[in-house]
């Protein structure tokens, strides 16, 4: 935990310097009789916040926090394999929107969410992989109009035209 | 007053047409799903249900969708107590409780309080515009942009020791939201700021929602994802029985928060009239005062009833609120208002004001038929309850991929942009790993939602005042309120400084 | 699908295909019609002018059931629009999306050519309508009547005279130094967000002039709160006869925002001939046509050619106002 603390606050702190140098991209000084220039919102505060990142630091050294003082593990293996698990598949799917679409992505999702890591049967899991998207395309897609990603062309042209013809 | 009440009664009758009624009945419904969907709000319901009202004759059109808006103000808590997340910008202060009282198995509660806070809201936000539309509306206009930045200073005000106790990770995150805000187009230069890499998806900033579902839904998940895993699989989302001597019992608990209740009511349609940004500064500012008045102030945060039914009282009051500068003066108050404005033009209703005068039927009938909204959406709300409550019975492993699912696509509907699903997932993982540190979430939540509105305020006042601060305090609406605000934000340093003297006094 | 089939029936007639060609199989294949829904990009926010077009379109096409599929807005306001032509610009050969307009399809470009976007690759589809300028001030200023009385004011008060528009380098900035240099003032241009909240910032006497729109004004005009001094058009402006244009006043400075459906690059010609008929019927509608009444908008539809020539003219005429201003380098 207490290395955590310290890794956090000076990867915080060098975000904090890196925004600065991007806000300096556009005046961050006073201008006469206008005021604070483009640059000067973000400059500045990013500035608070880097001051922020060595109090943090300080307060490490000087052990004053709860996480600067814990011992605990910040992340043990099993937290790790778990969180990073989901954290994973989320991204594999988000990923998957592009190739395949919403409506391909969210059922894998579902069936590795709801068969591998919740252990449910395969009734359980079937029924989640196919009420989730069919209940999504009608509210979504036909109900509020907001069109969800479908992937590749090939897949929206063999797919969804048949289902828009039916349904818009 | 006698004219008044008699134009309510004719208003009453347009709103009692049984077209009408259904209409409102119907748009009460569809308005509480889509507010209770984690990233649509009343914008999203208002928005895309604009065109179906072509079916319907003008008034009832505006009816169906006042009553679409309404319904999500009220649905808007159901996502912010059952997940955590924040369905629009209105419901942030809501999670700040409603979150707690959930996680000890008191949804119902939660559920009950917002319900019936918000048709209190709802009803005397109603009955003040129905009596005081005019003379408000004059107010709203002469307000500027030094008077937004002085409401925005208050707001901020309000909040004051909200985070955790590790001053420096509160001002940091309050910091890093504010930051994050200014992402996008600097209106005032004309130039595009922060958008790394040259990224596009970034010049429209980063919206609200995908910072408050990433960190409040992903990282919580993510984070309930570790609880679940230590407690060896065994954790639920939220405890949650439902019983109808519960609800009693909680209706009667509620009796005791009647003055939160009408507190929240005020203070939301006064910030709600204001045309700065309609009801998310009137929840944020109902929560502050709840929490500053309250008895018990250490219970905010940790599920006091009082610390939902503050902000739920004032953003349906606000909503209501935000109608008037839009019907009487043709301004927006909040986008949702922005696109029922649109609606009444393309319908050739011309707000204005001279609205009230040449179409006073279809104010009047709208007006009566907010009165019919509010009694409609807090019986279905109340109805929906223990539907609610059973979801959420669901084992984790069956509810977490549903709420994963809704993330990933609430995250893409408001833009419609696959770049702020990528940075909602980054602002998740990244605010769980912070979370763990005790780097408080909340205020950075609150500074991306005011950050917007208070920056273009501070800079347009200074530019047409030359680059002088006095202008906040010569102008007679925005003096006071800069004063109440600077006086707010000094009583934390006064109050150990007191205290030290006073100590000192007692040890000589 | 008989639904379609009318509907397709109904095409074939307007776009003159003659009635005995409908159902033969090469007429089948001449007319065109969307598979998906439309996206109808929008240059930006919600609830915004443009938007609020959009919608109306959306409404007008879905009403009188013009089209097969919906069209569904998508905004994509950032940073004046140079988000949602990087978009448009992306989705080159593609009969889906269609976007609408303004003036900043033109000084987007030319203000940030890291963009590397080049407007006559987009496929011109309409115009839908011209909105036009007036100067206006608040209606308490007795002492204001008319142009000189307002160049009198300003000139007294230098750098103190607030003008109030919707962004720095945006249609009103432009209007607001062109009076700078033609009447020799010194006004301090200040941006707000959105045309209504300029609107407003005029009738709350939180600015002393602004450059808007009529129909942004509109309310507060027949309110009595505010006033047109004079209009930035050819002829005056039906709605407000005693306001003269700058070209009686003997400025010859005449400027319009345009308001166009433009298609993706590369879009077919089926497409493109779908697309034509479609915003034709649109603009014929009685729905838009009373919203151009109402709403004192100019400019008949432009298509094709024409449109592109158009497009080609405004953006040296933009290109040209930018450098005086400064905005960017000749």
């Amino acid at each position: 935990m207490r290395k955590a603390e310290f890794v956090m606050a000076v990867v915080m702190g060098i975000f904090s310097l890196y925004l600065m140098w991007k806000s300096a991209e556009l005046p961050i000084g006073w201008i006469p009789e206008e005021g604070p220039g483009g640059g000067a919102w973000p400059f500045w505060l990013s500035a608070i916040m880097a001051i922020c990142c060595v109090m943090i630091l300080v307060n490490w050294y000087r052990r004053k926090t709860p996480p600067s003082q814990s011992d605990e593990v910040y992340m043990d293996r099993g937290t790790l394999i778990a969180v990073g698990l989901v954290a994973g598949a989320l991204t594999v799917t988000i990923a998957l929107f592009y190739v395949i679409g919403v409506y391909g992505a969210i059922p894998l999702f579902m069936i590795f969410y709801v068969r591998f890591l919740g252990r449910h049967s395969w009734a359980t899991t079937a029924a989640m992989a196919t009420i989730t998207p069919v209940v999504m395309f009608f509210f979504f897609d036909i109900a509020l109009k907001i069109t969800l990603p479908k992937g590749l062309p090939i897949v929206e042209e063999t797919i969804f035209y048949p289902l828009y013809k039916i349904f818009l | 007053m006698a004219d008044i009440l008699l134009q309510l009664w004719g208003g009453f009758l347009v709103a009692f047409e049984p077209l009408n009624l259904m209409l409102v009945l119907i748009g009460c419904t569809i308005g509480l799903f889509i507010g209770a969907m984690p990233g649509l709000g009343s914008v999203n319901g208002v928005a895309i249900l604009l065109p179906l009202t072509f079916l319907v004759p003008p008034t009832g059109a505006i009816i169906f969708l006042a009553a679409i808006y309404y319904g999500a103000m009220y649905g808007g808590a159901i996502s912010s107590i059952m997940l955590g997340i924040p369905g629009a910008s209105t419901a942030v202060a809501t999670t700040f409780d409603g979150r707690p009282l959930a996680k000890e198995g008191m949804a119902d509660k939660a559920l009950t309080a917002a319900a019936v806070a918000s048709f209190v809201g709802g009803t005397i936000s109603v009955v003040l515009f129905t009596f005081f539309a005019p003379p408000l509306a004059h107010v709203a206009l002469f307000f500027g942009a030094p008077e937004e930045f002085s409401l925005m200073m208050l707001a901020f005000a309000t909040f004051i020791g909200l985070g955790g106790d590790d001053i420096p990770k509160t001002i940091f995150s309050i910091c890093i939201g504010l930051v994050l805000s200014a992402v996008g187009l600097d209106i005032i230069s004309g130039e595009p700021r922060l958008i790394f890499g040259d990224i596009p998806g970034f010049l429209h900033g980063i919206n609200f929602l995908v910072l408050a579902i990433g960190i409040y839904g992903i990282g919580e998940m993510l984070w309930t994802v570790e609880e679940n895993y230590k407690a060896g699989g065994a954790s639920m989302l939220s405890k949650a029985v439902v019983s109808v001597q519960r609800t009693l019992a909680n209706l009667k608990e509620l009796l005791g928060t009647w003055k939160t209740a009408v507190m929240g009511s005020f203070l939301g349609y006064f910030v709600g009239i204001l045309p700065a940004a309609g009801a998310t500064p009137g929840s944020l500012m109902a929560y502050g005062v709840a929490r500053q008045i309250a008895r018990d102030p250490q219970k905010f945060g940790k599920g006091s009833v009082d610390g939902v039914v503050a902000p739920e009282s004032a953003n349906n009051a606000a909503s209501t609120g935000s109608m008037l500068p839009m019907l009487t003066l043709g301004i927006p108050g909040s986008p949702t208002t922005a696109i029922l404005l649109g609606g009444m033009v393309i319908w050739g209703l011309e707000p204005g004001p001279r609205l009230f005068t040449d179409h006073s039927d279809f104010v009047w009938g709208l007006i009566a038929s907010l009165y019919a909204a509010n009694l409609f959406a807090v019986i279905i709300n109340v109805a929906f309850i223990p539907a609610f409550i059973w979801v959420l019975k669901l084992p984790f492993t069956l509810l977490a991929p549903i709420i994963f699912v809704l993330c990933l696509v609430g995250g893409y509907a408001p833009t419609q942009d696959m770049h702020d699903v990528w940075l909602m997932l980054l602002f998740g993982v990244v605010g769980y790993l912070m979370r763990k540190l005790d780097y408080p979430l909340a205020p950075a939540v609150l500074a991306i939602v005011l950050g917007p509105l208070a920056e273009p305020a501070l800079r347009q006042s200074l530019l047409i005042n030359n680059g002088s601060f006095d202008i906040f305090f010569t102008r007679p609406y925005s003096a006071p309120i800069m004063i109440t605000a600077l006086v707010l934000l000094a009583l934390p340093l006064l109050k150990p400084l007191m205290r030290l003297i006073n100590g000192k006094k007692a040890k000589a | 699908m008989i639904q379609t089939k009318q509907k397709f029936f109904g095409l074939g007639v307007a776009v003159g295909l003659g009635v005995a060609a409908v159902g033969l199989p090469q007429a089948a294949k001449a007319a065109w019609e969307p598979k998906k829904p439309v996206e109808f990009v929008v240059m930006a926010g919600k609830g915004g002018g443009a938007d609020k077009a959009v919608r109306l379109m959306q409404s007008i096409i879905a009403k009188n059931k013009m089209a097969p599929v919906p069209f569904t807005p998508v905004n994509k306001p950032g940073g004046t629009g140079a988000e949602a032509l990087v978009y448009l610009k992306g989705k080159k050969g593609d009969d889906h999306t269609i976007m609408f307009t303004l003036n900043s399809f033109y000084t987007t470009p030319l203000r940030q050519p890291g963009l590397k976007v080049n407007i006559e690759e987009f496929t011109p589809v309409m115009r839908m309508a011209e909105d036009t300028f007036c100067l206006w001030v608040n209606s308490d200023r007795k002492d204001i009547n008319n142009v000189d009385d307002f160049v009198k004011a300003a000139k007294a008060k230098g750098n103190g005279w607030i003008m109030a528009g919707t962004g720095k380098a945006s249609e009103d900035n432009l209007l607001t130094d062109f009076l700078n240099s033609a009447y020799g003032l010194k006004m301090k241009y200040v941006p707000y967000k959105g045309g209504g909240k300029v609107a407003k910032e005029l009738a709350g006497n939180n600015a002393d002039s602004t450059v808007n729109n009529p129909s942004e004004q509109l309310g507060f005009f027949e309110a009595g709160k505010t006033k047109p001094l004079a209009c930035f058009t050819k002829d005056r402006i039906g709605l407000f006869k005693d306001a003269p244009t700058f070209k009686e006043l003997g400025k010859d400075f005449v400027y319009f925002m345009q308001r166009t459906v433009v298609g993706a690059p590369g879009m077919s010609d089926d497409a493109k001939a779908y697309y034509k008929d479609l915003f034709t019927k649109v603009f014929n509608s009685d729905e838009w046509q009373t919203y151009r009444k109402k709403k004192a908008l100019q400019g008949d539809a432009l298509t094709g050619d024409d449109l592109m020539n158009y497009w080609k003219n405004e953006r040296d005429v933009h290109k040209k106002m930018l450098t005086k201003m400064g905005a960017i380098k000749g």
